[in-house]
């Protein structure tokens, strides 16, 4: 008995420890963004009792990043629409029919995935000047497809392969067509995991950063570029910078709010699964 | 039944054309741009120069140094974060209260924007603003991230730990509630200590999930970018010039895209051969227990 009193001390002292270790960081993060300029300069001091909104307000409102955050928005929800609804057609594809190459499919995903995106901005560059496409929300929207379309399949597989098959049979024999089949039978069936995989296919495009710093410019410009601009020759205003870093931060929270569980699986390949 | 085939390849095809069109053409794209010398600047255009620009890459010890430099990280990064995930995560094995409490903060990290997290530590370990420094010259210890390379490199590597235990532990968490009860339960009855349960009984039959988990390890901190881009650039000088900050800083100041392309290439292709190397790695272990 002694010995179980200790270990379980033990035990929440580290998780204390490692709590305290990821957090501090964020709530540092939100303290400054709490802070005027001249309060930012005179010392880390660590507890925090005024709060000043201005940091937040005119970032958004007087500077461009009212514009960036929009686009963002836009972008990702663009991509998550786009992704989710082509995976879902060939995910079916793939889990009920014989499709010629469908077994290396998780390499195609995994090397997709893992490979560094530096690699690809050359030729996406010349490629995206001579179409027109450089600089536009909708050529983002389809970039983003190269890593989150493969993934999306990938993880939503497994869900539509788990759908019992005597359902599509039961549904031809009603007279479905393939598409009634997959409108009537999977989609409801697979809207969790649908779910899942939109959620994490619209962070992964909200936090994406090389790509749009290469590739845009003015009008299709992403909150996390317009974050990494704020390091400048003339100083940098520590105070927005930390705001707008914790607007970027508030999806992520939300998300991990609504479908936690889920989210831990998709974000750890699989691994974690429960 | 021939009509039904048709269906399928109609499912199949936007899927398809989209990722041959952001996919493959890339690829043949760079592969092409690869046998020419081509800057943007230059007068002449596109030259070709066949094999030139990877005789070039071979002898190129900048571009040598920041893939030595990049497997460095990766070896440390991954030489702490597993060791370190495993016994966190062998610590937490019992139930206690607050458990998905810290799973979700566990989770946060991970879902966090990249620049965001470099941002976040630019504001921690800034000479002027941030706490670590000030408190460091409180002890005597001058910390600049902007001058010193040794404090450079490992800033970016405790950065990583920082984003990436949650992501060791979470999986490790899962791989040991997954532990078949036996193999314990007779080392108990045989009287083994704790060390030899977890380095006899718990580390074999965690085999899978840990080669698994060293595998994207190795991926990601391969091609890491957004944290160190933010926090450092690759600076001061080289000493956080990993590979992926390395070439996309060729591209954007020489703009010499065929020699860019000829390193892409050979990026892309050891990928490839980390990524099938590592899994065959796995399956062979796995068909083998």
């Amino acid at each position: 008995m002694q010995r179980k009193t200790l270990r379980l001390v033990l035990v929440y002292l580290v998780c204390i420890l490692i709590a305290a270790f990821t957090l501090f960081p964020i709530y540092w993060m939100f303290v400054v963004s709490a802070r005027t300029k001249l309060e930012v300069f005179s010392g880390p001091k660590l507890i925090q009792t005024s709060f000043y909104a201005f940091n937040y307000y005119r970032p958004f409102f007087r500077d461009i990043y009212g514009r960036y955050l929009v686009n963002s928005l836009i972008i990702a929800s663009g991509n998550t629409l786009l992704v989710v609804s082509l995976a879902v057609l060939a995910t079916y594809a793939f889990s009920r029919f014989r499709v010629p190459g469908s077994s290396n499919l998780f390499f195609w995903t995994i090397t997709n995935r893992m490979a560094p995106p530096a690699v690809f901005i050359v030729p996406f560059f010349l490629i995206f000047t001579r179409l027109g496409l450089r600089d536009t929300r909708i050529g983002m929207i389809l970039l983003y497809c190269i890593f989150n379309l493969p993934f999306a399949i990938w993880l939503l597989k497994g869900m539509i392969d788990s759908i019992p098959r005597e359902l599509d049979e039961a549904a031809y024999i009603d007279g479905c067509s393939l598409f009634g089949v997959l409108w009537n039978v999977i989609l409801p069936l697979a809207k969790p995991g649908i779910m899942t995989t939109a959620i994490l296919t619209w962070i992964f495009a909200w936090n994406e950063y090389l790509f749009a710093a290469i590739l845009t410019s003015v009008n299709a410009r992403t909150i996390t570029t317009g974050l990494a601009e704020f390091v400048t020759v003339i100083g940098t205003n520590w105070g927005e910078m930390a705001a707008v870093s914790v607007v970027c931060l508030i999806p992520a929270v939300v998300f991990i709010g609504i479908a936690q569980r889920h989210i831990i699986a998709g974000l750890t390949f699989g691994a974690v699964k429960d | 039944m021939r009509e039904r085939k048709a269906q399928v390849w109609g499912l199949l095809a936007p899927t398809l054309f989209l990722m041959f069109a952001i996919g493959v053409v890339p690829v043949i794209y760079i592969l092409y741009l690869s046998a020419f010398k081509y800057n943007v600047f230059s007068r002449v255009g596109m030259v070709y120069t066949g094999f030139n620009n990877f005789r070039k890459l071979v002898f190129d010890t900048d571009f040598l140094k920041s893939l030595r430099l990049g497997l460095t990280f990766v070896v440390l990064c991954c030489g702490i974060e597993l060791p370190l995930g495993l016994l966190i995560a062998n610590l937490l094995t019992l139930e206690f209260r607050g458990k998905g409490l810290f799973r979700t903060i566990m989770t946060l990290p991970l879902a966090m924007a990249p620049i965001t997290i470099g941002s976040m530590w630019v504001l921690l370990m800034n000479p002027d603003i941030g706490p670590i420094p000030f408190y460091l010259r409180k002890l005597g210890i001058e910390y600049n991230i902007g001058v010193n390379p040794t404090q450079a490199f490992f800033t970016t590597v405790l950065v990583d730990i920082w984003h990436w235990t949650p992501f060791v532990v979470l999986t490790f968490m899962a791989g040991l509630s997954a532990l078949p009860k036996q193999p314990y339960e007779a080392a108990l009855v045989d009287g083994a200590n704790r060390w030899q349960v977890f380095r006899y009984i718990t580390v074999p039959l965690l085999k899978p999930v840990i080669l698994t988990t060293l595998f994207i390890r190795i991926m990601d901190t391969f091609r890491v970018f957004d944290e160190v881009w933010m926090l450092t650039s690759g600076g001061p000088g080289t000493a956080t010039r990993y590979v992926s900050i390395h070439l996309v800083r060729l591209v954007l100041q020489s703009m010499e895209y065929g020699y860019s392309s000829a390193m892409s290439l050979f990026l892309l292709y050891l990928t490839i051969v980390m990524c099938w190397l590592l899994m065959t790695f796995i399956s062979s272990s796995q068909e083998a227990t």
